[in-house]
């Protein structure tokens, strides 16, 4: 069947069994987007922005883990993708970015739109391409769903040429593809694995240290087994919440910097930890010199290169988190090694003592709404039961710490690179994806305006999310750095002038509520989400004085923590430091 | 530590950009870098010479390791190996002292490859720490210019680096 480069982008995309695409056309997109015209079997959805497309396509891949995917015009259109293409990379989120590109005879010309595409996003993508022969086009766009969703899972980056969309050729999508260069491990090395069962097995304070490689590998059920299996605590980073239920006996809560004090002290205090597909990064780990001190460290990972990168490791496991937790759990079934149960009861009751000190509690009112008390309601109102978004600052360590996500895929937001702006773009991928579930942008005064153009691609898609605002006039985690390290100096954290998010909303098309009451939050957010087809921007007015807490200083240890202040208003640390 | 990295990479371009910034992006140290096709023209060799902790070491093979284009990697420091560079260098060569620099590239085996009134070109092949000795040996104020390949290198024995 002879076809154009832009036919065959389409009807490679159809046969790759992609639903949706999030793109914006330009130029050197534009033989693509005719090819689009005519057909209907891949869903085109229209954003605002491009950064946005890549957003909503990551979280379309972080809620169904398949692949998202992004078509954008050459020059401005990848520049503007690129945020949304590193977030991705640095939270190894599958995604295949079809970027356009000026006629292969004007690369290199500085001609209109043209952007070094491959130079521009080489550091920040599993792999990219440069297609110059029409005859490589569905062979390439093969490669890049297999190398985005295989191994460690990343972002790739296809450019495509426009005169390469005109030009013909015979279309076939291969069955499959081999990469020579490129085979990533599956099952982990069966003799590791019995080093790390008994261990596991021998341990006196143990610790299981999750992270988002567990939700990606789908290994939910596996962790959960074990973890049951050995009756060790378990904690998760941000990125791999919800794959040990939160409410679960055996969950301690997130870890690292505003993690709570009993992960964090467990961490600090054990003597064998299995690290999931996790990787030391330093918002978990705080200073590694003080990290973890005493303990025997077994790191499954599919990436070697994250094994033994920030500590070092006693045993290496590198492997998918599923297949090796299951090979874990046979191991368990053969050896004869006894489980230290004397200890492990012991190192329960510390585990106790430590939570007794609440260290998520915070200080109830009735005059100002506390933000902590909104992302409760949010869990109530949802039965927990929501896929939330959230953006970057404050409020993101809020609906990490208090929604409790008792599912994997429901929280998406951007841990590794931090990215504002990521909330509502990726709901609406999230939406798309799953359009008959309750979907919540948990989000800031300050992030939400970094993408809030695409109020009305929700509009035109009617996509019902709802935005839960905590607006507190400040950039909220930057004043609350300002407030502990720069002696209060708020420099450029507040801004005076800010819209009217309700009026913001209505102009969208969409219905705004502004709430200035604790007792009118629940009556709100029930309101919201009873109305299943419609997009709500709740604008709560929170505390401006609130903190995230606990706290571990950038530079200190799991051990130095910062527990919130008490009523008195005596410094946390003389009290909880002794 | 110093080591000599021996890689096959897919011989496209952008290949060798993706490796320069991964050192560049992580900080890595690069003392040299060759590279050129083999007789398999579907693949080019690296040769890039480091320095760095164990760790380091580590990091720096597994991260190359995980590059889509690199097929295969051999750390040459690990075993028995044979290092080379070439080193072109013009010097200053007049009266008395011709006949000394003709001495010295006897000693350290060159060869002078071209002659003028007033200079010769000498070219001379051997480990790096060799052509070091002889920068050293050479009065620094004859030196006129100073060519170098940087380090090529292979296993010894059985052990190689294909495919």
């Amino acid at each position: 069947m002879e076809l154009t480069g832009a036919q065959i982008v389409v009807q490679s995309l159809k046969d790759e069994g992609v639903e949706l695409v999030f793109g914006y056309p330009g130029g050197a997109a534009l033989h693509i987007y005719d090819a689009f015209y005519s057909q209907e079997d891949v869903r085109h959805i229209l954003v605002r922005h491009e950064q946005a497309a890549t957003h909503a396509a990551d979280g379309y891949a972080r809620a169904t883990g398949k692949p998202g995917v992004v078509l954008v015009t050459s020059g401005p259109g990848v520049t503007n993708a690129v945020t949304g293409i590193a977030t991705a990379f640095m939270d190894s989120i599958p995604m295949v970015i079809l970027t356009g590109q000026v006629p292969t005879h004007l690369i290199g010309d500085d001609a209109f739109q043209e952007v070094d595409t491959v130079g521009i996003t080489r550091p920040c993508v599993k792999h990219n391409f440069l297609v110059r022969d029409v005859k490589d086009l569905a062979a390439t766009i093969k490669k890049a769903f297999f190398i985005a969703s295989s191994g460690r899972p990343g972002p790739v980056v296809v450019d495509i040429p426009k005169d390469v969309t005109a030009h013909t050729t015979d279309y076939s999508y291969p069955k499959d593809v081999r990469i020579r260069s490129y085979a990533p491990v599956h099952k982990a090395h069966s003799k590791q694995i019995s080093r790390a069962a008994s261990l596991l097995l021998r341990a006196q304070r143990p610790i299981v240290y999750t992270g988002g490689g567990v939700v990606l590998s789908g290994a939910a059920k596996q962790l959960t087994t074990l973890v049951e299996r050995l009756g060790h605590p378990c904690t998760n980073t941000l990125m791999g919440l919800g794959a040990l239920a939160s409410d679960h006996p055996k969950f301690l809560g997130m870890l690292g910097m505003h993690g709570t004090y009993e992960a964090n002290m467990a961490m600090y205090e054990c003597d064998v930890m299995l690290a999931v597909g996790a990787r030391f990064d330093d918002r978990v780990t705080g200073d590694l010199k003080k990290f973890s001190p005493n303990a025997k460290i077994i790191h499954i990972d599919i990436d070697p290169a994250s094994i033994g990168k920030n500590v070092s490791v006693e045993v290496p496991i590198v492997g998918d988190a599923g297949a090796a937790l299951e090979q874990l759990l046979e191991a368990l079934e053969q050896t004869s090694v006894e489980q230290d149960t004397e200890s492990l009861a012991q190192w329960w009751a510390q585990i106790d003592a430590w939570r007794g000190r609440d260290s998520l509690g915070y200080d109830s009112s009735d005059e100002v709404i506390k933000p902590q008390f909104v992302v409760q309601k949010l869990h109530e109102v949802t039965l927990g039961d929501a896929y939330v978004t959230s953006d970057v600052g404050q409020h993101q360590m809020w609906a990490a710490q208090y929604y409790g996500f008792n599912k994997p895929r429901r929280w998406i937001n951007s841990g590794g690179l931090g990215t504002m702006g990521f909330g509502l773009p990726s709901a609406m991928g999230v939406q798309l994806a799953h359009p008959e579930a309750a979907v919540a942008c948990v989000t800031g005064e300050a992030s939400i305006i970094m993408c809030i153009q695409e109020l009305s691609t929700c509009k035109q898609y009617d996509l019902p999310i709802k935005i839960i605002n905590l607006n507190n006039r400040y950039m909220g985690m930057v004043r609350q750095w300002q407030e502990f390290f720069y002696d209060r100096r708020y420099s450029h954290s507040y801004m005076d002038s800010l819209p009217d998010f309700v009026e913001l909303a209505s102009s969208f098309g969409h219905t705004g509520l502004r709430i200035e009451k604790p007792s009118d939050v629940e009556g709100a957010l029930r309101d919201a989400f009873a109305k299943k087809d419609q997009l709500f921007f709740l604008d709560f007015v929170t505390d401006q004085t609130e903190n995230v807490y606990p706290m571990i200083a950038a530079g200190a240890g799991h051990n130095e923590m910062v527990l919130k202040p008490l009523p008195d208003g005596s410094a946390p640390a003389e009290r909880e430091l002794a | 530590m110093r080591r000599i990295i021996s890689i096959l990479v897919e011989n496209e371009p952008g290949a060798l950009s993706r490796i320069a910034g991964l050192f560049s992006a992580r900080g890595y140290n690069i003392e040299s870098l060759t590279v050129a096709p083999t007789d398999d023209d579907s693949l080019s060799r690296m040769t890039i010479v480091t320095h760095g902790s164990e760790q380091i070491i580590e990091q720096i093979t597994k991260q190359l390791n995980k590059l889509i284009d690199v097929v295969r990697l051999l750390d040459l420091t690990e075993g028995r190996h044979i290092e080379r560079e070439l080193m072109l260098l013009k010097v200053a060569a007049e009266g008395g002292a011709r006949e000394e620099i003709k001495r010295l590239v006897d000693i350290f085996r060159g060869r002078i490859i071209d002659v003028d009134g007033e200079t010769y070109t000498i070219e001379l092949t051997g480990p790096g720490d060799k052509l070091d000795a002889f920068l050293g040996a050479m009065p620094a104020a004859d030196i006129l210019e100073v060519v170098r390949s940087g380090v090529s290198g292979i296993a010894r024995g059985e052990r190689s680096l294909r495919l």
